[in-house]
């Protein structure tokens, strides 16, 4: 965006014409092409694809409209965009085209210049690039793609249909227009209030009350005032946060804009894991557009309010995510929680009152705002309204980002949504709520399962930050279960005893049950290590830390007395209790396995059937790989 | 001391010499070395005005901060749920294999190459994934990834 310093707006009035522009100029644009600049899509080389239609726009003669320079030209115009995670992640990188609603994946760059004649020029879609499901019937929109029409996309409604990187077209489709009526036809009560009765609860996995968080930093005597985001999205397998902050991050501004004019905060800072370069340059972006526009820093929109947002960039610690963990680590300390109370919201950051929530919980706000609290009860459940973005994973047909009412089934969500499991395997287990929720499997109850905050707390998971990672019949619970318990002692901070020495010694157990040496005593053991590290653990984060380990033991008790009374993995998986061998049958003595070996393990004469010295072998598998023939099985 | 380091200068200045800056400003000097070496951190202690103890404790909490010089090309291979269930294990065993290195020699000896895990980077839909220098690699098998480690030493040379 050219520096320009008449983009201040300077007053209300300024606002409502400078929204009016904004929609004028987006109307502008006839056609546009969406090409996803979410990290996942990058990787997939969107960005040439989105540089080779920048090069065909500029041959054909077509302008790109410029919403900053507000640039009057009535003529159609054809538009590229890197726009928000799509969510659809599986089948990137993808294009959509408006609009028609179109929707390309797996695009290559080669791709583009039919895209631009047939779809552009001619307004036909390109047959081969629409998404086929496995069904085998091919869908041309977006909406008519089984993945997305049981979602409802509220917080992602931006996310993959608008440009991530233009404060002008978030104007332009009503944004900042919640923040202008918090800050200029609403007292800050008010705007509490309507959070209040929104029910609206924290989407960082706790789901405190956020209305009542506000109420309790608002009433607070010290004047001095924070607003924090956690960014710190550090559970394996979700990524919601991540897509928010690069498809629509002028949303999660605005929503901490309206908190700081509630809680009458003067700086704002939001933390983001350093795992996120893109996340942290888009926000960088939307923050010097805003104050560019008027919309941060002093004076904001000619009032008396003035505020500031701050990055920064965690430095991969996990406990950070816990909220005294993250004030300590902004302050420039070890992030490590200590005891509570006090709380932050009495002593957060800098021992300042501090509002502190979570990225989603942020971006749901100034919808609540403008639509009001009775709009955002009608979705979800009672006691969990709204929508939760969740992130779907594993072994799912249909990995990517949903967003759903609350409420809605586990089924729905892997069957209709997920479009089953890969490969037609048989559906095992899902995880949910990272290293502190727990394994749901649906052979229970766990089928009609509702998803939210108290039905899950129930069934001993949590809905966490919203990671739903989708288990098959080959995989091992007890596996599972040491891998998230491997985790959480590596980033325990090691502050406490009970998470420091406690998650060390469950390690230990399920370490030795995995490699075979587990009796039925450990299994005891076990359980009792998780209850008291659950009841006597410093913070969060080590109170939950034996969920994963209890919530196997409990729906997957036999595949844990498999293991410790048969000796055996049913899965496989454990690789102590399987024997890699040759089939002398099948084995064309070509070498391949033995030059593959990194330890020497296998031994034979070329052209005769070679084998596997047991005592050397550690189960790394890269015969397997290597092997042309399907000579080598795991017994 | 006796050495200056201009670079760390600019950095502790563009912090305006803040002490709630301390990870700020030793991600730049990570940048800039590839890692923390000693006599800098103790620099750094002394313009800040605090215990070389408080900058150390700092710089061995958190897991990006490296003490030991880091390879040309840092391959993170996530290790994360999703990638996981998706068997990055054996992609982290290729790798381990070719470059010689092990969970506890993490960087070669030419200083080219050093292998990490990371929890997850939030590219669950692409599992498994890793990244060579922040640049993420989709969909890896164990081939892939050798064809890329062969791709890199090619550019390395």
């Amino acid at each position: 965006m050219p520096a320009n310093t008449n983009m201040k707006i300077a007053s209300l009035a300024a606002f409502h014409r400078r929204q009016t522009e904004c929609a004028h100029n987006l109307k502008l644009e006839h056609k546009k092409i969406l090409v996803c600049g979410g990290t996942g899509c990058v990787a997939g080389g969107s960005m040439d694809i989105y540089a080779r239609f920048q090069e065909l726009i500029d041959k054909g003669g077509y302008k790109f409209v410029d919403l900053e320079l507000e640039k009057e030209d009535d003529e159609p115009h054809v538009t590229v965009k890197k726009s928000g995670c799509h969510g659809f992640c599986e089948m990137g990188p993808l294009v959509r085209i408006e609009p028609y609603g179109i929707l390309y994946v797996k695009v290559k760059p080669e791709d583009a210049d039919e895209i631009f004649t047939e779809t552009i020029i001619k307004g036909k879609p390109v047959k081969r690039l629409l998404y086929t499901s496995p069904d085998g019937k091919t869908h041309t929109t977006e909406r008519d793609i089984p993945f997305y029409k049981k979602q409802r996309r509220e917080v992602l409604e931006h996310c993959g249909a608008i440009d991530a990187e233009s404060i002008g077209e978030y104007i332009a489709l009503g944004g900042y227009s919640a923040f202008a009526k918090a800050l200029f036809q609403m007292t800050p009560d008010e705007v509490i209030n309507e959070i209040v009765l929104s029910k609206l609860r924290g989407r960082g996995g706790g789901g405190y009350p956020t209305g009542k968080k506000w109420q309790q930093v608002a009433s607070q005597p010290e004047p001095i005032r924070y607003i924090v985001c956690n960014g710190d999205e550090g559970d394996p397998g979700a990524f919601m946060d991540r897509s928010v902050m690069e498809g629509d991050p002028h949303k999660m501004l605005e929503g901490m804009l309206i908190a700081a004019v509630a809680c009458r905060a003067q700086e704002g800072f939001i933390y983001v894991r350093a795992e996120y370069p893109l996340a942290v340059r888009r926000l960088r972006t939307a923050i010097a557009q805003a104050e560019e526009w008027g919309l941060l820093g002093d004076r904001i929109l000619g009032s008396q309010f003035s505020f500031r947002i701050h990055i920064n960039q965690g430095a991969g610690a996990f406990v950070c995510g816990e909220g005294s963990a993250l004030t300590a680590s902004i302050e420039g300390n070890r992030g490590m929680p200590r005891v509570k109370p006090p709380r932050t919201v009495e002593h957060g950051l800098f021992d300042k009152p501090t509002v502190l929530n979570n990225v989603e919980t942020y971006a749901n706000i100034p919808k609540i705002i403008l639509n009001g609290n009775e709009w955002f009860r009608s979705m979800g459940t009672p006691g969990s309204p709204g929508t939760k973005a969740f992130a779907l994973t594993g072994n799912v047909n249909n990995t990517g980002l949903i967003e759903v009412p609350m409420g809605t089934s586990l089924k729905e969500i892997i069957y209709d949504i997920g479009g089953g499991i890969k490969g037609g395997k048989k559906f095992k287990a899902v995880q949910i709520g990272g290293p502190s929720g727990g394994c749901l499997c649906l052979d229970h109850e766990h089928l009609d399962l509702p998803l939210d905050f108290d039905s899950l707390k129930k069934a001993g998971a949590m809905i966490g930050s919203g990671g739903l990672v989708v288990m098959d019949e080959d995989t091992c619970m007890v596996e599972v279960a040491r891998f998230f318990m491997s985790f959480t002692q590596r980033e325990s901070c090691g502050k406490c005893v009970p998470c420091r020495e406690g998650t060390m010694r469950m390690l230990r157990i399920l370490e030795k049950i995995t490699s075979g040496q587990g009796t039925e005593d450990d299994l005891e053991l076990l359980s009792e290590l998780a209850d008291t590290i659950t009841d006597t653990a410093l913070c969060g984060l080590g109170k939950t830390a034996s969920l994963p380990v209890k919530s196997t033991l409990k729906y997957f008790r036999d595949e844990y007395l498999a293991h410790v009374v048969d000796k055996k993995c049913p899965t496989r998986a454990c690789k102590s209790m399987t024997a890699l061998v040759i089939d002398p049958e099948l084995c064309k003595g070509c070498t391949k396995c033995a030059r593959n070996c990194p330890v020497g393990a296998i031994s034979g004469k070329v052209k005769e059937p070679h084998a596997i010295d047991q005592g050397k072998c550690i189960k790394c598998r890269a015969c397997i790989d290597a092997c042309n023939f399907n000579a080598i099985k795991e017994e | 001391m006796p050495q200056s380091y201009p670079e760390v200068d600019a950095i502790l200045k563009a912090h305006g010499l803040s002490q709630s800056a301390i990870i700020s400003i030793l991600q730049e000097v990570q940048k800039h070395y590839r890692y923390l070496p000693q006599d800098v951190l103790v620099y750094v202690a002394k313009r800040l005005g605090i215990s070389e103890a408080k900058v150390y404790s700092v710089a061995t909490f958190y897991d990006n901060f490296s003490l030991e010089p880091k390879g040309k090309y840092v391959i993170k291979v996530c290790d994360g749920t999703a990638c996981h269930v998706r068997k990055s294990p054996l992609i982290l065993n290729a790798l381990r294999r070719e470059l010689g290195l092990s969970a506890e020699k993490t960087t070669t000896d030419d200083m080219m190459f050093t292998l990490e895990t990371v929890s997850c980077l939030g590219t669950c839909g692409l599992a498994p994934v890793l990244t060579v220098n922040d640049k993420v690699y989709p969909a890896m098998t164990p081939e892939k990834t050798e064809a890329l480690l062969k791709q890199l030493k090619e550019e390395a040379k």
